[in-house]
C-alpha cells in the first residue's frame, strides 16, 4: 500500500483508529486568533504577501506532489521519459554538433559535454514551460477557491526536481563512463540549481500571469524555450567567445547555469566566476518583477481566465 | 471579538461586458475583426488599458451597494434569482475575485464551498485526493488525516478508497467531494447550491449535516440556493438580493415567502395557451392553487389545507374520462396522483360538451415544506392518454406549522394520529 501514498508521510489505514490530539481543535498556526480578513478594492501595485504563502505551504506541497504524481500517468514509459528527454537529445546533438560539425568541447567527450548542460537546462525549460501554463490549467480552480495564486508557479517549476533528479543520475552514470570526477566545485552544484530555478520561476511568472488574459502566450511559450536553448551554451561553449562579450552574456541567466554544471562537475577550465555574478543579478530581478507582474494581475484571474 | 462575523459595507463588483451592436456574421467582418482586433488591442495596451475590458466598452454592476452583517454562529440564507449577484457575493466573501466598490470584514478563517470537488484530479485515487482536495479548501494535514475515517465514512465510497476517481460514478464523485467539505471546520462557511448534488438521500443526509454544524457547534454559516426549503429549515436570517442589489433583510422564512410570492408570479394560475384544437376530447383551460379563503396563491402553510382548482372544456361527449393532478416535488419525484374519478359517480358516465370547473382539496399536514409542481394529465380509463401538461403551477409549501424534526424522512409528512396507553 506504500507505494500509494503520498511522499513523505503516511495515511491512515482504514481500519486504523486515528489518535485524537490531546489539545483538540485548537492547534496548529492558523487556528491561534481567529484572522481578521478585510476585503478592499486594490489599486496598482500590490504587496507580495509572503507571509500568505508561508501559511499555505502545505499546499505547495501537495501541488507538487499531485503534479509529479500524474505527470506520467497513462503513459507506457512512465518517468523513463524524464530521462529520455535530455538524453536523446544528447545522442542528436553528439551525432550533428559533435560529429559532424566538430563543434570544440573544452576538451571533455562531446556526449558529456552537451549532456551535462541539457540536464539543468531540462530542468529550466519544463519549469518555465509548467508555469506558464499552470494558471490556465488550473483555471476551475482558480474561479472556485481562494489560495495564494503564487503557488501554482511556484509548484510547477518545484515538480520538475524530481525529472531533474533522475537525470542527473544517468549524468552521474556518464560521468563513471567517461572515468570524469567531479571537482570540489560540486558544492557549488545546488546553488546553480537554485538560480536556474529562481530563472524559470521568474519569467513562468511573467508569462502565467499574461497567459491568463493572452492565450497567444501558450503558442509562444514553445517558441521561446526553443531560442532560449540555442542563446544558451547547451551544445557549445561560451569559451568561443571572449572578454567582455563572455561575461555580457551571462546576461542570460542560463549561461551562467549551463557553464556553471560543467565547471562544478566536469572541471571545465572555464570558470564561470563573473558570468554567475551577472547571471544571479539578472536572474533575482526576473524573480521579483515578475512576482510583482503576476501580483498585480492576480486579481484580475478569477474573472478573465 | 467583535459583534458580527461578516460586515459587508457598499459592496460593489463590475464586470465588463461586450457592446451589443457589433454581431460579427459576414464573412468579411470576421476577416476584417481578425485583422483589427489585435491592433487595436496593442493600441489600447500602450495606452496602458491592459485590463480584460480591452474590447469591452459596457460596464455592468453585478453588485451594488450591497450592506449586511451577519453575527457569529449566525445562518443566513441568501436567495434571489439567476443572476441576481449571489454567487459573485460568495466569490468575494471568498476572496477569490475583488470587489470594485465598498468593502467586506471578516472575523474567522473563512472556508468556501463554491463548488463541491474543485481540484479533483482524475487520475489519484480517493484517498489522494481527500487530501489534495482537503489541502486546497484550506485544511491541514494533521486535520485531514485525523477526520480521515470519518470523511470516508460519510462518502460510503470506502470499498473504492484506493481505486482512482475517474473510475467512479458522478454519484460517488460527489459524495466524495461533499463528504471532504462536509468535514471543513473554518470559523465561518460559505456554501454554494452544494446541496444540488446526489441523490435525494444524500442530499438529506448534506442538509442535515450542515444543520448539525450550525447547531451544536455555532458556526456562521452563509447559504446560496434555490432551495427555499432548505434556507428555511436551516437560516435565522436571509438576504434577498436582486439585480445586484439587497431587496430584503430579515427572518429567513419571511423573506423567503416574499421572494416566492413575487418571484413566481407566472406560476400562481395557468392558462392553457393552445387555442381549442380539433381531435381532442378534453382540453384543459386554466389550473390554480387557492388557499382556504379562494384565493390564488404561491405559498401555502404545511398545516394549511389548500385547493388545486382546474378549468376544461369537453370538446366531445367522452365515456370513461379522468382527469389527473399530479404533485411532484423538485427532484421530480411524484408524490402523489389524485384523479376525479376517485370520486365514484364520475365513473363509467358519459361527459357532455361543456365548460368545466373541478377543484379538489389536498389536506394538510401532508406535504413537506418545500417546492412542489402540478402537472395536469387528461386520459380515457384503459384507452389513452389524451394531454399532458408538464409543470403547469408551482407553489411552495412554508414552514408555517411544521413542527416535526427537520430531518424527518420521507417524500411525506402526514401528521397521524398516536393513540398510546399501557397494555395490561
Amino acid at each position: 500500500m506504500s507505494a500509494r501514498m503520498p511522499l513523505g508521510y503516511r495515511l491512515p489505514a482504514m481500519h486504523e483508529t486515528i489518535s485524537k490530539p490531546s489539545v483538540g481543535l485548537t492547534t496548529g498556526p492558523m487556528r491561534s486568533e481567529p484572522p481578521i480578513v478585510r476585503i478592499r478594492p486594490s489599486h496598482g501595485w500590490a504587496a507580495l504577501h509572503l507571509r500568505d504563502l508561508w501559511e499555505y505551504r502545505e499546499l505547495l506541497y501537495f501541488f507538487v506532489w499531485r503534479d509529479v504524481k500524474v505527470r506520467y500517468k497513462q503513459t507506457v514509459l512512465g518517468a523513463a521519459w524524464a530521462i529520455l528527454q535530455p538524453f536523446l537529445t544528447m545522442l542528436v546533438f553528439s551525432l550533428f554538433f559533435g560529429r559532424l560539425a566538430e563543434v570544440p568541447s573544452d576538451g571533455i567527450p562531446y556526449p558529456l559535454f552537451s549532456y551535462a548542460a541539457l540536464v539543468p537546462w531540462m530542468f529550466f525549460s519544463n519549469g518555465l514551460q509548467q508555469a506558464a501554463s499552470g494558471m490556465v490549467s488550473n483555471a476551475n480552480l482558480l474561479k472556485k477557491i481562494y489560495f495564494p495564486r503564487l503557488t501554482l508557479p511556484i509548484s510547477r517549476v518545484l515538480a520538475g526536481g524530481v525529472d531533474f533528479a533522475l537525470a542527473f543520475v544517468v549524468l552521474l552514470g556518464m560521468m563513471v563512463y567517461y572515468g570524469t570526477w567531479p571537482t570540489i566545485n560540486v558544492i557549488w552544484l545546488p546553488a546553480l540549481l537554485l538560480l536556474a530555478l529562481v530563472t524559470a520561476l521568474g519569467v513562468g511568472l511573467w508569462l502565467a500571469a499574461m497567459s491568463v488574459q493572452f492565450r497567444d502566450v501558450g503558442f509562444t511559450v514553445p517558441f521561446i524555450a526553443q531560442f532560449w536553448m540555442f542563446a544558451t551554451p547547451v551544445a557549445y561553449s561560451s569559451s568561443m567567445l571572449g572578454e567582455p562579450w563572455r561575461t555580457l552574456y551571462g546576461l542570460n541567466p542560463m549561461v551562467g547555469v549551463v557553464e556553471g554544471f560543467r565547471w562544478a562537475l566536469l572541471g571545465a577550465e572555464t570558470a564561470p566566476g563573473p558570468i554567475i555574478a551577472v547571471s544571479s543579478a539578472v536572474a533575482l530581478s526576473l524573480l521579483v518583477s515578475g512576482a510583482y507582474y503576476f501580483k498585480r494581475l492576480e486579481k484580475t484571474f478569477a474573472d478573465v481566465v | 471579538m467583535s459583534a458580527s462575523a461578516i460586515r459587508v459595507d457598499s459592496l460593489g463588483k463590475r464586470y465588463f461586458i461586450g457592446s451589443a451592436n457589433a454581431p460579427s456574421d459576414s464573412v468579411r467582418d470576421v476577416i476584417v475583426n481578425t485583422v483589427a482586433k489585435p491592433v487595436r488591442r496593442a493600441v489600447q495596451l500602450l495606452r496602458g488599458r491592459a485590463t480584460a475590458a480591452a474590447d469591452l466598452t459596457e460596464a455592468f454592476w453585478a453588485l451594488r451597494d450591497v450592506s449586511f452583517d451577519v453575527g457569529h454562529g449566525e445562518v443566513v440564507g441568501i436567495v434571489g434569482r439567476n443572476g441576481a449577484g449571489k454567487s459573485t457575493l460568495l466569490k468575494i466573501l471568498s476572496r477569490i475575485t475583488e470587489p470594485d466598490e465598498g468593502g467586506a470584514d471578516i472575523h474567522g478563517r473563512v472556508g468556501s464551498l463554491l463548488e463541491v470537488g474543485t481540484g479533483f484530479h482524475p487520475e489519484l485515487t480517493g484517498r489522494e485526493n481527500i487530501f489534495l482536495n482537503g489541502a486546497i479548501m484550506g485544511m491541514r494535514r494533521a486535520e485531514i488525516e485525523r477526520k480521515f475515517g470519518e470523511i470516508v465514512e460519510f462518502s460510503e465510497v470506502a470499498r473504492f478508497i484506493d481505486t482512482p476517481v475517474k473510475h467512479y460514478s458522478s454519484g460517488m464523485y460527489l459524495r466524495l467531494a461533499f463528504a471532504v467539505a462536509a468535514h471543513l471546520e473554518p470559523e465561518i462557511m460559505l456554501v454554494d447550491e452544494v446541496l444540488a448534488v446526489g441523490d435525494a438521500q444524500f442530499q438529506r443526509k448534506c442538509l442535515g449535516k450542515m444543520g448539525s454544524v450550525a447547531r451544536e457547534q455555532g458556526r456562521t454559516i452563509l447559504f446560496v440556493s434555490h432551495n427555499m426549503a432548505a434556507v428555511t429549515q436551516l437560516c435565522q436570517r436571509a438576504v434577498w438580493l436582486a439585480d445586484g442589489c439587497v431587496k430584503r433583510i430579515g427572518p429567513a422564512t419571511q423573506v423567503v415567502s416574499e421572494y416566492l410570492q413575487a418571484g413566481t408570479t407566472g406560476h400562481a394560475t395557468w392558462m392553457n395557451p393552445a387555442p381549442p384544437a380539433a381531435g381532442l376530447e378534453v382540453q384543459f383551460t386554466s389550473a390554480q392553487v387557492l388557499d382556504t379563503a379562494g384565493r390564488p396563491t404561491l405559498l401555502t402553510d404545511f398545516d394549511r389545507p389548500f385547493k388545486i382548482d382546474v378549468n376544461y372544456k369537453v370538446l366531445m361527449p367522452t365515456r370513461d374520462l379522468a382527469l389527473c393532478c399530479q404533485v411532484l416535488d423538485t427532484q421530480g419525484n411524484l408524490v402523489f396522483e389524485t384523479i376525479d374519478t376517485d370520486r365514484p359517480e364520475l365513473r363509467g358516465q358519459v361527459r357532455e360538451v361543456g365548460t368545466y370547473r373541478a377543484q379538489v382539496e389536498v389536506a394538510a399536514p401532508l406535504l413537506k415544506p418545500g417546492r412542489y409542481n402540478v402537472t395536469l394529465v387528461s386520459f380515457i380509463e384503459h384507452i389513452k392518454i389524451i394531454q399532458r401538461h408538464e409543470g403547469v403551477l408551482t407553489f411552495d409549501v412554508s414552514e408555517v406549522g411544521y413542527k416535526l424534526n427537520p430531518g424527518r424522512m420521507g417524500i411525506v409528512a402526514p401528521v397521524l394520529n398516536w393513540e398510546y396507553g399501557r397494555a395490561n
